[in-house]
């Protein structure tokens, strides 16, 4: 792979989706000038984060004619972008779409919903139920929107169907400010799960965190490239709207997976047997009543 | 109280000014408004979120306003005139002696009274008629009421509903009293207001901690054990606290809850306001 990719952190309007379309239009611009690739925006880009009854309000089919415009600028660049998605039978999904060539090439739909501290996600949307990587012209991707990162288990199913990059858009409202970092406790866990997903994936890890305040939260931006090895090689202001570019290539990925084989040595159908075998027994099924 | 009375919470001070001045500043231009009106007691707290106003706003967009009762300490007025001096904002005086004699002529039992209720009730007037005062100031120069309640008052209920817990936007009620005076120190807050001991100055010698009966170093270990930790009454006790301490603040959080929440609103319809019709106050912004 060969990819100049973009992360546009930008600070989305709380349920104004015509003003965030606009503004999506304007950074895309700013990519072709500048010979992007792939831009990546932030969870919800087109609709802020704390929506509650909003959200079906700020709803939009996967052919609704502000979809289809928007997704005819991947003409000339490819990028991602998230939105909530109103499917045929009215259900609401935190849904995130790759587009490419311009049509949609990919649609994630968030599938680990938060709803404890001052999340309220499986209030307002559906969850999706799979986590599918794709093929772009610009390498093979997964995604991972915000929470759906935080359970190993998604990620990994992406690196057994060989990702080279994981791409992590995030609207993660910052917290914890007895730290004796200059990060907030919530940005030193994104930092942490960030780095060990790609070194232990051997994947490019790319978040893109938005910026803002909603209702006295603050998303706090910090988004940032983790290299195959795991190491941050390009980051975003704390704060403020950004624009990153780095190049994503497929050397790194090499020499991490021939430094240490993870992905050859992966043993997924040990896992699948022992998945069969914990499903099958009474006592230990128990455990996966909830899934 | 206590044995070992457990550290209060820390605080990194230059990552809670990055977020609370951004908040100021976000929260009120997104809705078009550049300017702050705040009431300034001779506190830390109202010196604090002064400082925070300042860096947010700019010192030219900002009225400090001390609303001194003619029995209220003349240390209070000098320390909040300090204040706004050393922020460098505009900084104004209305006394409060004629609004609150007015109503006191008419009900001579709070005016006179020297009865804990009177004291009370008298106090909370005073703070009710400021938050008149300062609504009414905002709305002469088209700014927002900036809000001083910190996370240990709300917790514990220590304020006036609808009078010094009245605020537009607040950027320390997530702040407990300790972090208040770390951030304060950082900001430059003047040592004079810091070193003074913590009082409502409702009523001449009164001091906070002595009215609540114990220290606000003690109660915010405590609350931050309780509230952030969320340790058990076991672990509470291993850690040092006296199951009276525990039990005194637990109650007292519980009691207060009704100052926290707006009113409640008896359901009869299918959508009812915050219960189930449900947006976001920056909705649309």
């Amino acid at each position: 792979m060969n990819c100049r990719l973009a992360i546009c952190q930008t600070n989305p309007k709380l349920g104004v989706v015509a003003d965030n379309l606009q503004s999506h239009h304007q950074w895309l611009d700013r990519c072709i000038a500048e010979n992007v690739d792939l831009a990546l925006f932030p969870e919800l880009s087109l609709t802020g984060y704390i929506l509650r009854d909003l959200t079906s309000d700020a709803a939009l089919t996967l052919d609704s004619p502000q979809i289809n415009e928007l997704v005819a600028r991947s003409k000339d660049v490819s990028f991602a972008f998230g939105f909530v998605e109103h499917s045929r039978d009215h259900r609401f999904y935190n849904s995130f779409i790759f587009a490419e060539d311009g049509v949609i090439k990919h649609v994630h739909r968030k599938v680990h919903l938060p709803d404890y501290g001052i999340f309220e996600e499986g209030r307002y949307f559906a969850s999706g139920n799979n986590f599918t990587t794709f093929d772009s012209k610009h390498g093979r991707f997964g995604f991972l929107i915000c929470e759906d990162a935080w359970h190993l288990s998604s990620g990994w199913l992406h690196f057994l169907q060989g990702a080279d990059v994981l791409l992590i858009p995030a609207a993660s409202p910052s917290r914890g400010i007895e730290t004796d970092t200059n990060h907030l406790a919530s940005q030193q866990s994104w930092h942490a799960l960030c780095a060990a997903q790609a070194k232990f994936l051997q994947t490019w890890v790319v978040r893109c965190n938005r910026v803002g305040y909603e209702d006295g939260v603050l998303f706090d931006g910090e988004s940032a490239i983790n290299s195959p090895f795991g190491d941050v090689v390009a980051s975003a202001h704390q704060s403020d709207e950004d624009f990153v570019i780095h190049q994503l290539t497929d050397s790194p990925l090499k020499r991490a997976r021939v430094e240490t084989p993870l992905r050859r040595d992966a043993q997924a159908n040990l896992v699948r047997r022992q998945l069969a075998i914990i499903a099958n027994d009474p006592d230990l099924s128990a455990l996966l009543d909830n899934d | 109280m206590t044995n070992n009375i457990p550290s209060p919470p820390t605080c990194n001070v230059e990552l809670a000014e990055r977020v609370l001045v951004g908040f100021l500043k976000s929260e009120t231009q997104r809705i078009s408004m550049n300017k702050a009106v705040l009431g300034m007691s001779g506190g830390i707290d109202s010196a604090l979120v002064l400082e925070l106003a300042v860096r947010a706003l700019g010192a030219k967009n900002i009225l400090a306003i001390a609303m001194p009762y003619r029995e209220s300490s003349p240390l209070s007025l000098e320390l909040a005139q300090q204040g706004a001096d050393k922020a460098g904002c505009e900084f104004s005086v209305i006394d409060i002696s004629p609004l609150a004699d007015a109503y006191f002529a008419q009900h001579p039992e709070l005016g006179e009274g020297d009865t804990e209720a009177a004291r009370l009730r008298r106090g909370n007037v005073f703070s009710r008629l400021r938050m008149t005062a300062l609504y009414d100031q905002s709305a002469a120069v088209n700014g927002l009421v900036f809000g001083t309640s910190n996370k240990t008052e709300l917790l514990l209920g220590y304020g006036t509903q609808h009078g010094d817990m009245a605020s537009a936007i607040n950027p320390i009620g997530d702040l407990y009293k300790s972090q208040v005076v770390a951030l304060s120190r950082h900001l430059g807050v003047p040592s004079t207001i810091i070193d003074r001991p913590p009082s409502a100055d409702l009523w001449q010698g009164q001091t906070d901690e002595e009215e609540l009966g114990f220290s606000y170093d003690a109660v915010d270990a405590l609350l931050y054990a309780i509230v952030e930790q969320r340790l058990s009454n076991n672990e509470l006790l291993e850690k040092g606290f006296e199951q009276s301490f525990i039990d005194l603040i637990n109650l007292r959080v519980q009691r207060n809850q009704y100052k926290r929440r707006p009113p409640l609103i008896a359901k009869v319809t299918g959508r009812t306001v915050n219960l189930d019709y449900r947006y976001a106050r920056d909705w649309g912004t």
